[in-house]
Order: C-alpha cells, then structure tokens, then sequence
C-alpha cells in the first residue's frame, strides 16, 4: 500500500488532475445550465469557476500548480478566436443589408463601452492595472484576455470581468430596450452583442432568431474594433 | 478534421507572428480571425472544411475561459476592497453601451430611409 502523501504529491506535480478538474467542474456547471433552463444567471463558467476556487481553497493548491493542468484547455481560446470569423463570413449579406446603421451602431456602442467603464473606474480612483483589465471588459472573453495583455492589465481579472458583463448584459437587455421602445430585432440583438458578447448573443438567440445573429455579428465586429481602439482610448486615462 | 485544425492553427501562427513582427496592438488570433474570412470570402469551399471543427470549437466555448476565470482566486483581496467600485463600473457601462448602440442604429436607420423590422 502507497502512502496517501506520495500519491497526492505525483498529483500535484503532474497536469493531470487539474485538467480533468477543470473538465468536471464545467461538466457539472453545463448540466446545471440546462437544468435551471439555461438562465443567465445559472452561467456554467461561474458555476465552474466556484467549484474549481473552492476546491483549491480546499486543497490549499497555488493557482500556478492549478494553472500547470489547466493551460492546456486556456490556450484553446486561441484556436476559438480564430474560429469566430466563421459566423462573421456567414453574416456577411445580412450585414450589408444594413451596414450604415450597423457601423454607427458598433462605433457607438463600442465606444461607450470602453469610455463609460473607464470613467466611472477613473473617478473611483482604480488602479492602472484595474482599468487596463476593465477596457475591453465587453469584448467575448478569448480576444478580451489577448487585449488585456497586450494593454498590461490582468488577463485573470478579465475573464472575471468579461463573464460578468455578460452575465448582467443578458439580464438588463430586454427591459433597458423595452423601456428604450426599440423594437427592431436588428437593433436589439446587435446592440446587446456589441456590449455583452457570447453570453448576450445567447440570450438574444433565446429571444429572436434575427436577434441573435445580428448579436453575432455585433460580438465579432466589437472584437476587432475594441482591440483597435481600446489601446487608444485607454491612453487617455493613464 | 487534421487538415482544419492546421489551417486554424496556421491562421493563429501568421496572425501572432504578424502582429509581433509589425508591432501592432492587434491580438495575433483577432488577425487569424480576419484572415479566416479573408480567406473564405476569397475561396468559399474552404468554409465547408472548416465548419465541423469550427463547430466544435465555438459549441464549447465557454469551456476555455474557465482557466482564466479561476484567476480569481489570485486576486480576491483586489476584488474584496474595490468590488462596489467594479460592479457599479461594470454594470453602468453595460446598460449604456446596449442604450446607445440599438438608438443610434433606430436613428441611423431612420436617417438613411430604412424600415424597422
């Protein structure tokens, strides 16, 4: 019989364990997703993100020894961001339909994203580091993460940053845009893509076909032109 | 599915060899990003190679922002000591940008003659 020690020291030390960690805590995060009727609020990034902190707090593992296993699935979101092109090309009639309306709606939207968060951190008091993780905070999370790096906030504060953006986008929409009275689908979804990314664009699919991919289409365009401009913007407060 | 992920990954490669080389604060994959419909838009066979992988990639998603997210961890007191500050950052900005965003897109349209659908 092995000691309990020598077999939890190979754990740590190999990828293993928190590779499959990571692939069960979002197992189980997806299945309470669909169980909760696939409710913003029952995210199965957050559901996973709490299983995977509490299981390290419990084990006293450092986020390097966690991150060691887990990187192999972190530099997926690579390969991901390229794959997002696809519904942009298949997007790409749709959007000259009505492409003015759309551009002034990207600009627009895009823009006061990055100003108004920056703003309200600034009068706060943030720290630099703060404000280049809050900038692209409504970028979809793989280019958002990329973008941070590149701006020298914290990819980690990010991630947190993008889900929950996401997470409170989907929530609000539909009465912010009820009470606005828009009720053009195009506007609706494309507005809520451009703001709140993969998770809004999944809402607005749970609410409108058109809706949803006019918010595709405002998620990729918002990623291209936030790591344009937020390099550019971010300059401004520092 | 081997030759999709290579043109993928090679999208990836040329975009982050790109922005390193000409100093642009482009993330590498944004650029294989624009590549991929570049390419698409140029060759529209090559979208049918790639769609089952691309298919698998973005149904799972969510999956590869949770490594990231679990960064939390490292920075709880951060979180703890300017949480209000975050929220309310975060969700202002978040109801604005959807506000100002789908009305300039009502006003636009009307401006440019367009029809609401």
């Amino acid at each position: 019989m092995t000691d309990a020690a020598l077999i939890w020291s190979y754990l740590t030390q190999e990828p293993l364990l928190w590779l499959t960690a990571t692939l069960v805590a979002y197992w189980l995060g997806d299945t309470f997703f669909r169980r909760m009727d696939r409710q913003s609020w029952a995210n199965p990034v957050l559901t996973a993100v709490i299983v995977l902190a509490l299981l390290l707090g419990v084990t006293g593992t450092s986020y390097q020894t966690y991150f060691e296993g887990a990187k192999f699935v972190h530099f997926m979101l690579g390969p991901a961001t390229v794959a997002l092109g696809m519904p942009l090309y298949d997007n790409l009639k749709r959007l000259r339909c009505s492409a003015l309306p759309l551009v002034a709606a990207l600009l627009a939207g895009s823009l006061t994203a990055i100003l108004s968060v920056l703003l309200i951190a600034r009068t706060f008091g943030l720290s630099d580091i703060m404000l280049a993780s809050l900038a692209p905070k409504s970028t979809t999370a793989p280019v958002a993460i990329g973008i941070a790096e590149g701006l020298g906030g914290d990819p980690t504060i990010t991630a947190v940053l993008v889900l929950l953006t996401g997470i409170f986008g989907a929530i609000v929409a539909t009465p912010v845009l009820n009470a606005l009275k828009i009720r053009d689908w195009r506007a609706r979804g494309f507005s809520l893509g451009v703001a709140a990314h993969g998770i809004g664009t999944a809402r607005a699919f749970q609410v409108n076909e058109t809706a949803g991919a006019f918010a595709g289409i405002g998620m990729g365009l918002n990623a291209v032109l936030t790591a344009i401009i937020a390099p550019l913007v971010l300059r401004l407060f520092l | 599915m081997i030759p999709a992920l290579c043109i993928i990954l090679s999208f990836q490669l040329i975009g982050e060899v790109a922005a390193r080389g000409l100093g642009l604060s482009l993330p590498g994959p944004v650029l294989g990003l624009l590549l991929l419909v570049l390419s698409c838009s140029l060759r529209p066979p090559l979208a049918d190679l790639l769609r089952p992988v691309v298919g698998t990639l973005l149904g799972n998603l969510s999956l590869f922002f949770v490594p990231a997210g679990v960064g939390v961890v490292a920075h709880l007191s951060q979180f703890r000591q300017d949480g209000i500050a975050i929220a309310i950052a975060v969700m202002v900005s978040t109801v604005l940008a959807i506000a100002v965003g789908a009305l300039v897109f009502r006003a636009v349209l009307k401006w440019t003659g367009g029809s609401e659908q």
